[in-house]
């Protein structure tokens, strides 16, 4: 059976679109705005939606997510409250969602246990950026048992050999990192990553989707036809900064994101 | 990944290259001041009447405490690496002045990463690294303390590997580090275990030491863990008790958890999200500890057992009354059980203690606490 993400790429080949995949933290303030931020995004025409798990220790987010973890951690959000507050969305009429989840929350939770729930929960795929691709053979397994995706990490510092082996326990898509380092707003995108991207589109069928450094719609242009998605974060988290420090309310930043999803998904869908 | 295995490879030729070694060994002998002496503690062994206290004195290296090996060693390693650039983490500072004095002796750019809450308290060493040339950076993520630190460092270092060597200052992080700070501080154990043979004519039959992330116990440890006949004891910081948040005793109380890019015991909460630690040692307040005490442990190769924040501060000013030496806080809580065993023991024993580090550090808080004005 194909899975949702599969579903998604293959309705996106057809119409030879580039999606675009916004990334949310989960619970910055509360899980019922994340709900609203997860239909405004649906809304907007995005294609995927990232859902951060707050983590305490995020080595490889920059500080705009690491600082909107912390905010939803020091309101107790536990990985039950992420799992009960998705519950409560329709996910199937909604553009699939892939959670982004440190490898320390699944081993104390234990694997099995955390993929099943993420499936019930209704997640399509999973991004684990703490578990080297090249040591996530078993855990793809049980991912892959529960027709869910395991999305992995490639840098355009990473050997080619290196990359052969962790698309060996990737699917879903490819998650190509645009700078060397950590997630946040960059100006330019790298010749590196466009010479990465050729390379990787004779080496996989999986689609292949850009985050780390990119803001703005003008960052879309040179991926058009090499790269088959895009990822914001930062970008996107930022807002939830005004939210939290009272220069906004919810109404304002829920649009501002909205506003903001509209004008990348529609760069993104440009031909 | 990538920048891992070929620091793994580095490490590898630095340590088959008996040049590196001959450069290494010179420098702790003329440049920290090794070997530094196994001193008999007569007076502390009288007042506990029981078996033979001694101290390794590593107190009396060059900055005043056992994390100069590391950094020396890795200093080289920067220099063999074609490398320029070094960053460092630090919680009390002590990695922090080890790694700036290293690098000025190298004349290595240094930028150390420091929780915002321990520049503030840690001030002398804030000046001295700076005086030495070093970038200090303040950490404003998390929970502003050394874990945040090192979450810094690794974002650093993640996008600057090609020119800069991070020198981590534990037996923690991501293979080979731990594999390397605790093969640099090994000369602890080799210089003590020689040192016992010489002086004692046999092996003691017990090492204690005390463990934040680990490495002075590693270091001690690793020698004698052959020597079935000495029994081996880390020492955790008890804190104010056993509630999480209360103490940093992760081997006593911790689950088995990934933090850091390894796989150890973690004192996290039901989630995987790391809990926040006391102690009244800054140095020993860590929320993990290095993998090979976690293989120990569960080995059951060594005990590993925990002291109070208030028994570490008695055994501070019990030992500078009793031998004129003010030992480190951290070092205190190792002193601290070896009192407690030394009773236990009968006076043909021998126990010998690490003493990781000199107090002076620590006098402005020691003072703070018995509310005495310095």
């Amino acid at each position: 059976m194909p899975s949702q993400i599969e579903n998604c790429f293959r309705a996106l080949g057809e119409s030879q679109r580039t999606a675009f995949m916004p990334f949310i933290t989960a619970g910055d303030p509360d899980m019922g705005m994340t709900r609203a931020l997860i239909r405004e995004l649906s809304a907007s025409g995005v294609d995927l939606i990232e859902v951060g798990f707050p983590y305490s220790d995020p080595i490889a987010d920059g500080p705009v997510i690491q600082a909107s973890y912390t905010r939803a951690l020091e309101k107790q959000l536990h990985v039950r409250d992420i799992f009960a507050g998705i519950s409560e969305l329709d996910t199937q009429s909604l553009p699939p969602l892939v959670a982004m989840v440190s490898y320390a929350i699944i081993f104390r939770i234990g694997a099995e246990a955390f993929l099943s729930q993420a499936a019930q929960a209704g997640f399509s795929g999973m991004i684990v950026p703490d578990l080297p691709g090249d040591e996530a053979a078993d855990f793809f397994q049980l991912v892959r048992a529960e027709n869910l995706d395991l999305v992995q990490l490639v840098a355009p510092t990473t050997p080619r050999e290196r990359v052969r082996e962790i698309l060996k326990s990737c699917s879903g898509f490819v998650y190509c990192i645009a700078v060397s380092g950590t997630t946040g707003v960059r100006e330019e995108i790298a010749e590196e990553l466009l010479a990465q991207l050729r390379w990787l589109r004779e080496e996989t069928d999986l689609p292949l989707c850009v985050g780390f450094g990119i803001s703005r719609p003008e960052h879309i242009d040179p991926l058009r036809g090499l790269a088959d998605g895009a990822i914001v974060g930062s970008g996107i988290v930022r807002h939830l900064e005004s939210l939290a420090d009272g220069d906004a309310d919810r109404e304002t930043v829920v649009k501002l994101i909205g506003n903001f999803a509209a004008r990348m998904s529609a760069a993104c869908h440009r031909e | 990944m990538q920048a891992l295995e070929e620091l793994t490879a580095e490490y590898t030729k630095a340590r088959q290259n008996p040049d590196f070694q001959a450069r290494f060994d010179h420098l702790l002998r003329t440049f920290v001041g090794r070997p530094n002496p196994l001193y008999f503690a007569e007076r502390l062994t009288e007042h506990c009447g029981g078996a033979r206290i001694y101290l390794k004195r590593e107190d009396l290296n060059h900055t005043g405490a056992h994390k100069i090996n590391n950094t020396i060693g890795q200093a080289l390693l920067t220099l063999q690496m074609g490398k320029q650039r070094v960053i460092a983490e630090t919680g009390a500072g002590q990695h922090g002045v080890a790694t700036a004095t290293a690098c000025a002796r190298f004349g290595l750019k240094c930028v150390v990463y420091m929780g915002e809450e321990d520049i503030r308290r840690q001030a002398l060493n804030v000046f001295n690294m700076k005086t030495m040339g070093a970038e200090v950076r303040p950490v404003t993520s998390g929970s502003r303390t050394l874990r945040d630190a090192i979450n810094e460092a690794m974002r650093d270092w993640m996008a600057s590997v090609a020119t800069t060597h991070y020198i981590i200052g534990s037996v923690v992080g991501p293979h080979p580090f731990p594999m390397i700070v605790r093969d640099f501080q090994s000369v602890i154990g080799r210089e003590t275990r020689q040192q016992c043979l010489d002086e004692l004519g046999r092996l003691p039959d017990e090492v204690i030491a005390c463990v934040g992330g680990g490495s002075n116990s590693a270091g001690m440890f690793h020698p004698f863990v052959e020597d079935e006949s000495v029994a081996l004891t880390g020492v955790e910081a008890g804190g104010r008790g056993p509630q999480p948040g209360d103490h940093a005793s992760t081997l006593s109380y911790g689950n088995k958890g990934v933090l850091h890019g390894s796989y150890s015991y973690v004192l996290q909460d039901d989630d995987g999200q790391t809990l926040d630690v006391h102690s009244i040692s800054a140095g020993l307040d860590y929320p993990g500890v290095g993998p090979e005490h976690s293989f120990w442990k569960d080995a059951g190769r060594v005990t590993y057992t925990s002291i109070r924040d208030d028994e570490a501060l008695e055994t501070f000013k019990l030992v500078a009354r009793c031998e004129g030496i003010l030992p480190a806080i951290e070092s205190s809580h190792a002193l601290a059980q070896a009192l407690k065993v030394a009773r236990q023991r009968s006076s043909e024993d021998a126990i010998v203690v690490c003493l990781s580090g000199r107090g002076d550090k620590d006098v402005n808080e020691v003072a703070r606490l018995t509310g005495e004005k310095i």
